[in-house]
């Protein structure tokens, strides 16, 4: 094909966009919004993620294999000497968190660490002082993490700045870490330089190979396969409005597409200069898109590493970086998402013949048959999502079901609306309704998008809110039956604990130590309790289920109680004999455990110190008279010179919980309410999209006697009544969401199912909200109806002047 | 003429303006009209394109005001209406027949019939069964205008119109998407319907053929009454 023919039907193409500047801004706004969403979770998920593999290669987790305690746990110093003088090239190191800090203390020996570690490197540079490392009074930490603690960090430590740590964490030597930790003569894990080492080890001892993604990326996996969910519900809301106005431009097109024909294009060159056009479009909006992303992300990363670090441990940082995976997943989906949303009208246009009608018709006018297919694929899909939900597995199959759930209400909608105006066209009552509802089902097909666009935004809205106040709900009472004692105690040494409790004895109702060990459940990290025999547990504790005389069972050590993941996990259900370090136990209850991703078993405490003898008691639960738990707790720090992290009390515990409960859901909420900005936009396009069509269907409206005012009122009305049944279609299937949420996902993604309740005021605000988002989108293209000079309707009827 | 003296008059126009804004300038499309027409009569406006007739048919029927001069409608002096009032004109007093018909295709050929007539209150069942038979629209009531033919939209335009008893019906080239002999069976009817609702007829049209079968015939040029 000649170039200049391309250069001049290129021209006539593109000369359209300079005509209707405003549906070029619609298109642009529409995809960069759709691409904002996308590539702002994505942007949180790849910090995320980044952050998690600092972590892990921090110190070799994601290379370097490592020797473990069969039974989890710590090991002793004594076993790191017996290795190494076996031969095995291994290197101590523990870990844990400061409590008065809060900071992530990593404790080494840099001299015998494997150069794979990152930090390795690092280590002998400490300000030139490896001797003050080795003494534990110097460290490292990020550059950002120094500047934060601004002197404020651990005790007697100068910190050192080095690259490539995860934010809030500190490398200090061995013998320095234990002794902040708390952890005298033990470790955590022993690193294993590669290479050549000895077979046998000692059988209380295994060895773990590297984890190359790191145990936070496994552990947060469920929480960033959700966040990736919402982000495409977004992207997907967003691509309606792309639809919409691609359809349009088409449209429009038509004499021009037909003219170009004529001249002697092909149907293919054609095609291509438009796909050419949009891939431009789409690469302008995209990059719009990543960087308005970039803002949503910035705005939401807070929340989100403080849900991280309250759910998982997980450290993510506050601010920031510029990736190009991102960047370039941004412009892909972009240009994937015009593509889908353009590929109805490449396809028409390909098959259009070169005499086709060269009126623009309404381009969305579905028949009765094209609405009849969709409705059957809407059954399909809804029968797939069902058998999926019931029948599926795993988190992929929830989600799928999930999203064939939406789709499918999606396509049934306009099935639905015109059977709805149906009936009311029945019920008309003058000849002005005869005509609104006749009027409405013709716009159908116009508005059907903008409609399934705002069914999806609501249903979500529901759904979502409706499992995060169930949760909610359901997660205060939880934490009122599991924190019963009235305040919560940690002693920095046996000595202390031993002190504390004798002061405490006469003082309080009851001291109840709170004991666990790290321990491989069902062949999962997870950990056990060990409970006194006390009414504080058998009246409070939240049990889901329990075989009778469950506490006696566990005071006597032959029954243990299983957190309500483990059991849905590992299949477990009561009586089940569960494999236990040292010794298997009969399950005798399980118990709700929100808020804990891992397993956890809970038995006796004279049971537990026979498991585990060496383990300390430092923690307790001290109850008392709620009304004097302040001035004890007053006592207690003034006697003791306790930290302020030493002695919490309920309230406080409760609070934290809660806030940290409040912000993992700030994410979804943020992201809701963007969907349904995105849904009044896609709605907004719509309208004026139908606006151009609608001159010749109202225009003899008016010459028959109605004011444009009544007109426009009656199409604002019109508008609202269409919202409203959405909304009302968006009720049941968002608490199918829910439901599914709640039931499904939930129990896939963390282990735990929660009672589902509904809460109908919350509706009522959100349909208002809805409504108002509508009415603010159908504002202006009744406006400019209402205001429509006499001369643009009369052009309708003049065929000349 | 001599009807003139027998029929109440109807509509006046008296030294009507009207001037559109344009790229190159103003554009004068009615420059001094003026003009009677009385109850029962039928008038034919013909011109070359561009002289205003069609303008001038929407001054009448109230779509568009005129910058200058003044135009009574049934004793109503439109330059003076409120937007409101217009529109319980075009209702009640004024019936449109326009060459691309505008029937409302959400509504079928029975609703689009009795349309204008149940918006004008006036709603007569037998009279629109009277219409629909005459015009031979009996069996296709429950079509919608899609289904029918360009010559059977226009009698359910012309229907339209007259089931709502319009005291004036303006007809934009009611033939003029036709052939010719559906062009002359449809205008024979609405002559004949208009003659026998009572009603005056202001038509636009290009066919002196047509315009002879009228009672007057005004010309247009560039604006102005020709002499």
């Amino acid at each position: 094909m000649n170039r200049a023919v391309i250069r001049s039907g290129m021209g006539a193409l593109l000369s359209h966009w300079v005509r209707h500047p405003m549906q070029l801004l619609t298109l642009l706004v529409g995809l960069a919004l759709a691409t904002a969403l996308w590539s702002g979770v994505q942007a949180i998920n790849a910090e995320a993620r980044a952050a998690y593999a600092r972590a892990a290669a921090a110190v070799g987790e994601d290379t370097l294999a490592r020797i473990v305690a069969v039974a989890g746990g710590p090991i002793g110093d004594s076993d790191y000497v017996a290795l190494r003088r076996a031969g095995w090239l291994v290197s101590p190191l523990v870990e844990g968190r400061h409590r008065a800090s809060g900071l992530r203390v990593i404790g080494i020996d840099p001299l015998t660490l494997p150069p794979q570690a990152a930090v390795s490197g690092a280590v002998p540079v400490v300000g030139g002082d490896i001797a003050g490392f080795l003494g534990g009074t110097r460290g490292l930490a990020d550059a950002e993490t120094i500047a934060a603690l601004g002197g404020d960090g651990l005790p007697g430590v100068r910190l050192a700045p080095a690259d490539g740590l995860p934010p809030m964490t500190v490398i200090l030597d061995v013998g320095a870490a234990q002794r902040l930790l708390a952890a005298p003569g033990q470790l955590d894990a022993l690193i294993l330089a590669p290479g050549p080492h000895p077979n046998a080890l000692p059988q209380h001892l295994a060895l773990r190979a590297a984890a190359r993604d790191g145990s936070l990326a496994r552990l947060t996996e469920s929480f960033h396969l959700n966040l990736t969910a919402f982000g495409f519900l977004a992207f997907a809301v967003g691509l309606f409005i792309v639809h919409s106005a691609i359809g349009l431009a088409f449209e429009q097109r038509r004499p021009v597409f037909r003219t170009l024909r004529a001249l002697g294009l092909s149907a293919g060159t054609l095609t291509g200069l438009l796909v050419a056009e949009l891939l431009v479009l789409a690469i302008i909006a995209g990059l719009l898109g990543v960087a308005l992303g970039y803002l949503v992300a910035a705005a939401l990363l807070p929340d989100v590493g403080a849900t991280l670090s309250g759910l998982y441990g997980a450290t993510v940082p506050g601010t920031l970086s510029i990736r190009a995976e991102w960047w370039a997943t941004g412009l892909v989906i972009a240009v994937l998402g015009t593509l889908a949303a353009a590929g109805q009208s490449l396809w028409r246009l390909w098959h259009l013949p070169v005499l086709a009608p060269a009126q623009a018709r309404a381009w969305a006018l579905a028949s009765t048959r094209t609405r009849r297919l969709q409705f059957g694929a809407a059954v399909a899909l809804l029968a797939a999502s069902a058998g999926l939900v019931a029948f599926g597995h795993g988190l992929w199959a929830a989600f799928g079901g999930l999203g064939a759930l939406l789709l499918g209400a999606a396509l049934a909608l306009p099935s639905i609306m015109d059977a709805v105006v149906r009936v009311a066209q029945r019920a008309r009552s003058g000849v002005l309704w005869e005509w609104f509802w006749a009027d409405t089902r013709q716009q159908l097909p116009g508005l059907s998008l903008a409609l399934m666009a705002l069914l999806l935004a609501m249903a979500a809205n529901i759904g979502v809110g409706t499992m995060v106040t169930s949760f909610r709900t359901t997660f205060v009472g939880w934490l009122d039956q599991r924190l019963a004692s009235e305040l919560y105690l940690t002693a920095a040494s046996a000595d202390e604990a031993a002190r504390l409790t004798l002061w405490l004895r006469p003082r309080t109702d009851a001291i109840l130590p709170i004991v666990s060990a790290e321990a491989d459940l069902i062949g999962q990290p997870g950990s056990i309790y060990g409970v006194a025999d006390h009414a504080t547990y058998r009246d409070h504790w939240p049990l889901l289920q329990s075989v009778d005389g469950v506490w006696d069972r566990v005071a006597d050590g032959t029954g243990v109680l299983v957190n309500e993941q483990m059991a849905r996990r590992g299949g477990l259900g009561l009586g089940v004999e569960v494999a236990l370090p040292h010794g298997a136990l009969p399950i005798v209850g399980v118990y709700s455990d929100y808020g804990n991703p891992s397993p956890q078993a809970l038995i006796g405490l004279v049971a537990f110190q026979r498991r585990f003898p060496d383990t300390e008691v430092l923690r307790f639960g001290l109850r008392i008279a709620p009304d004097r738990a302040a001035g004890l707790a007053a006592d207690l720090r003034q006697t003791f010179d306790l930290p302020e992290t030493a002695l919490v009390d309920q309230a406080g515990i409760k609070a934290f919980s809660l806030r940290v409960f409040d912000r993992t859901f700030t994410v979804t909420a943020a992201l809701n309410v963007l969907t349904l900005g995105v849904a009044g936009l896609a709605m907004f396009a719509s309208l004026l999209t139908l606006a151009t069509f609608r001159q010749p269907q109202l225009a003899p409206v008016w010459a028959m006697g109605l004011t444009l005012r009544h007109i426009a009122l009656l199409d604002f009305c019109r508008t609202l009544v269409l919202a409203t049944v959405a909304c009302l279609a968006a009720l049941p299937l968002g608490l199918a969401l829910a439901w599914v949420l709640l039931a499904v996902v939930n129990v896939e993604a963390f282990g735990w199912r929660l009672p589902m309740q509904v809460f109908p005021l919350d509706w009522l605000g959100l349909f208002g909200a809805a409504l108002l988002a509508i009415g603010l989108a159908a504002l202006i293209p009744t406006l400019k109806l209402a205001r429509r000079a006499p001369v643009d309707l009369l052009r309708v009827f003049a065929h000349e002047r | 003429m001599g009807k003139l003296h027998l029929s109440v008059m109807l509509l006046s126009l008296t030294n009507v303006k009207k001037t559109y804004a344009t790229s190159e300038g103003p554009l004068v499309v009615l420059d001094g009209v003026t003009l009677d027409l009385g109850s029962g009569q039928s008038m034919a406006l013909t011109g070359e394109s561009g002289s205003g007739k069609s303008t001038l048919l929407h001054l009448v029927a109230g779509l568009d005001r005129p910058d200058a001069g003044e135009i009574v409608l049934a004793g109503k002096s439109l330059a003076t209406l409120p937007d409101r009032e217009l529109a319980a004109l075009r209702r009640g007093t004024v019936g449109l027949v326009f060459q691309q018909f505008n029937l409302i295709p959400s509504l079928d050929v029975r609703a689009n019939l009795s349309f204008q007539a149940r918006l004008a209150a006036r709603h007569d069942p037998d009279w629109c069964a009277h219409l629909a038979d005459a015009l031979g629209l009996t069996a296709l009531l429950d079509r919608y205008p899609e289904q029918v033919s360009g010559g059977q939209q226009q009698r359910v335009a012309i229907g339209r119109t007259l089931a709502a008893r319009p005291r004036l019906v303006l007809a934009d080239e009611p033939t003029g998407n036709l052939d010719e002999a559906t062009a002359d069976s449809v205008l024979g009817l609405m002559l004949q319907l208009v003659s026998a609702s009572g009603a005056a007829l202001m038509m636009v049209t290009h066919s002196p053929r047509l315009a002879g079968r009228l009672d007057r015939r005004l010309h247009l040029t560039g604006g102005k009454v020709a002499p």
